[in-house]
């Protein structure tokens, strides 16, 4: 795969018209009409999803949000590849691959209103709530893997991470950990081009796929924004991990269409004109003339996906607004998995504090 | 005399521009802080004034940001980094507290390592995990490095400037949350104050409250509403917390007879427990009630929704002045 590195798979044109690669092609053989509709159903709900959330913190229901805009494919596309065992190390940007692992998207946006650090049991999804800390989740899949590789458990675990993640320490040390155990992991980076204001080339001058070269790791790119090409690429990936042939490293070329996060202003240091090339490459309109040159796009079926499409995004913004904010005492709950003294007596000490101003209120009203 | 009225971070900005203009060996260094002039705006328009070689878009590596520049310092430069949040600083931990603070202590003084780092810290902003740390102590138990925070532009302004031209890093913490804080102040006039030097914010005669970073705000505003029930506090911003200038604190202790130290960091091992130490040692018998201490409670810093209780207020320093004032 090493040798194929500067040809990105591709298995859907921009104009939606089918590429043959006989290797890549029988990886989603089994894609008919309705698993490409499902596929375009969940490009359609990803952004729909991150059109209301930046639409929330818009409004003051979120204090921050990252929108995948422009990277739904990629996360579609990878998370799709991968069985209800397999296990995800998310970042702070992969809200489609939670969605598809069954993360209710009523519960996603509680990290981003400040109502709790984490939303959902990891566990019952098999993804994790998201590494803020940039990097630090490739040497959690890659011990993850190496655990499942220990019990003799047949899963791929991946990691999730961008560009700019491929700089730290930590990412590096995971490449050599998963190459050193064969752990059965597959590095998922997302080059969507930027990391904030930065550029991919200051990362690195030769494509990013080419670090895991240095680790005899093979690795390959693909388009990502085809949604197809991400899901035969991953899927490989994900066979070779089950299968004991070890780690994997996919570079999916992307780009990310909106600002980094909701605070980022992106004018400062990219031209409009790029962000134009891009569009043109976009993968919701690229599926969309795949089914439409195929036949398969009528109009019960897109006012159908609509349909689901908003009621996810209703209950994504029922889920915000109503989730109920912690009770200050919530401060000192599972610090620690048994007592511990001091938290107790903080609690305590803290909890007459607020009662003496209740008595105020009371005593004023 | 040139009186200007900045904000923290403005100020912050104004005071590099003066440091890289006044040493050709000044480099900036950090994730997005050229063309996007930082993630605060702390580094606007330098690199489009100084050149992508003065100010210096990093990858994004905090272990390589303090390394590298750590290298630069051994060549000769004087490093400004920037760690774009509190949070991150952990990567480059081992780099700061292996490395650079013990340079000048392992070469016998044959060595210098001229380093300032930049750290956004505290919590107050309603943003995500990791955006929100006070993680001085770590650095301030490290020998070898200086650690110092502004509370105002005045001060921002010209820490930043002695930081910079201080032979020993200098892990500079700057308080987050005060960064659209602003005041008049002369650009002109040289610093009030040596970097190391604590500042009485207010003069008060009853109780005596220590503070540094966005806390003095805070101390500063406890102390007004006390004033209004009558009691006069005393008002210390320590500003350099390694070294700690507790001649100063000492001083307002022996007049004042009660101290409260208050930090947003979490209490359990803090600054304040070494405050609390020294001044029972030092002010013994003139302490007329024990030192406390108001401080995050010894928890992760909790999601914003929770950030009001955890961050002491003006109402839980008024509420252990009162404590304090009863013994
Ligand atoms: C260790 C660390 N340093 C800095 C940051 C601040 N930060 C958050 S996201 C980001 C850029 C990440 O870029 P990339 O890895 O390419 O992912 P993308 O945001 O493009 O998906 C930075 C610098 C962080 N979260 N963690």
């Amino acid at each position: 795969m090493v040798d194929k590195i500067a040809y990105p798979v591709q298995l859907i044109q921009p104009d939606g018209l089918r590429v043959f690669r006989p290797d890549y092609t029988s990886l989603v053989r089994d894609i008919r009409p309705d698993q490409l509709r499902d596929l375009y159903e969940d490009l359609v709900v990803a952004r729909r999803m991150d059109v209301e959330a930046v639409a929330l913190q818009r409004q003051g229901e979120l204090g921050l949000w990252a929108p995948l805009l422009g990277q739904e494919a990629a996360q579609v596309g990878s998370a799709r590849a991968l069985r209800p065992d397999d296990y995800a190390f998310i970042s702070y940007r992969e809200h489609a691959v939670a969605y598809c692992r069954g993360v209710d998207p009523g519960v996603m946006t509680r990290m981003w209103r400040g109502c709790a650090h984490s939303a959902w049991d990891p566990s019952s999804v098999n993804v994790t709530n998201p590494a803020i800390v940039v990097g630090s989740q490739g040497l959690h899949a890659t011990g993850y893997a190496m655990g499942a590789h220990l019990d003799g458990a047949e899963i791929a675990t991946i990691a999730y991470f961008g560009d700019g993640a491929t700089s730290q320490g930590d990412l590096a040390e995971a490449l050599g950990f998963s190459m050193s155990f064969n752990a059965p992991v597959v590095f998922f980076c997302q080059n969507n081009q930027f990391a904030i204001s930065e550029p991919v080339h200051l990362q690195s001058p030769v494509p990013i796929a080419q670090r895991a070269a240095g680790y005899g790791m093979p690795a390959l790119r693909v388009d990502g924004n085809d949604v197809l090409a991400v899901l035969a690429v991953t899927r490989q990936a994900t066979q070779r991990a089950r299968e004991g042939s070890g780690p994997t490293f996919i570079e999916a070329i992307t780009y990310r269409m909106g600002p980094h996060t909701t605070s980022d202003d992106p004018t400062r240091y990219r031209a409009a004109a790029e962000t134009e090339i891009w569009k043109a490459r976009d993968p919701i309109d690229r599926m969309r003339r795949l089914l439409d040159r195929e036949g398969l796009l009528g109009e019960e079926f897109l006012a159908r996906v609509q349909a689901t499409a908003d009621a996810v995004a209703a209950r994504l913004r029922s889920g915000t607004v109503e989730a109920p904010d912690p009770a200050p005492l919530d401060l000192f709950d599972h610090v620690y998995s048994t007592d511990h003294p001091l938290i107790d007596e903080e609690r305590e000490q803290y909890a007459a504090y607020l009662a003496g101003f209740a008595g105020i209120e009371e005593a004023l009203s | 005399m040139t009186t200007t009225t900045l904000s923290l971070g403005a100020a912050l900005n104004a005071g590099l521009r003066r440091a890289l203009e006044h040493d050709r060996k000044v480099v900036i260094m950090g994730e997005d802080v050229g063309r996007l002039g930082g993630v605060f705006r702390i580094t606007d328009t330098l690199q489009k004034d100084f050149g992508d070689n003065r100010v210096i878009d990093t990858p994004l590596a905090e272990s390589g940001i303090v390394g590298a520049a750590f290298g630069m310092a051994l060549r000769g430069y004087r490093p400004v980094c920037e760690i774009q949040f509190d949070g991150f600083v952990y990567p480059a931990f081992d780099q700061i507290v292996s490395q650079v603070a013990k340079i000048h202590y392992r070469t016998q003084g044959r060595v210098t390592a001229p380093l300032t780092i930049r750290i956004p810290y505290g919590g107050g902003i309603g943003a995500v995990e990791h955006h929100s740390e006070s993680p001085e102590a770590y650095f301030v138990h490290t020998a070898g490095l200086r650690v110092v925070t502004p509370s105002n532009p005045a001060d921002a302004f010209h820490m930043i400037q002695q930081s910079v031209a201080a032979d020993d890093p200098v892990v500079f913490f700057e308080p987050k949350r005060r960064y659209w804080d602003k005041a008049d102040f002369d650009v002109d006039a040289g610093p009030d104050l040596p970097l190391h030097r604590a500042r009485v914010a207010r003069e008060g005669t009853d109780a005596t409250i220590v503070a540094y970073g966005s806390v003095v705000p805070t101390a500063l505003s406890a102390a007004s509403i006390a004033a209004d029930e009558g009691h006069s506090l005393e008002v210390i911003d320590l500003r350099s917390l390694s070294p700690i200038d507790f001649d100063t604190v000492e001083e307002s202790v022996r007049k004042t007879g009660r101290l409260v130290v208050a930090h947003e960091a979490s209490t359990f091992l803090g600054l304040g427990a070494e405050i609390a130490a020294r001044i029972s040692e030092k002010c013994f018998y003139q302490l007329d009630a024990p030192v406390l201490r108001v401080g995050g409670f010894d928890v992760p810093y909790p999601p914003s929704k929770l950030e009001r209780h955890h961050l002491p207020d003006a109402d839980r320093l008024l509420d252990a002045v009162d404590r304090s004032l009863a013994a």
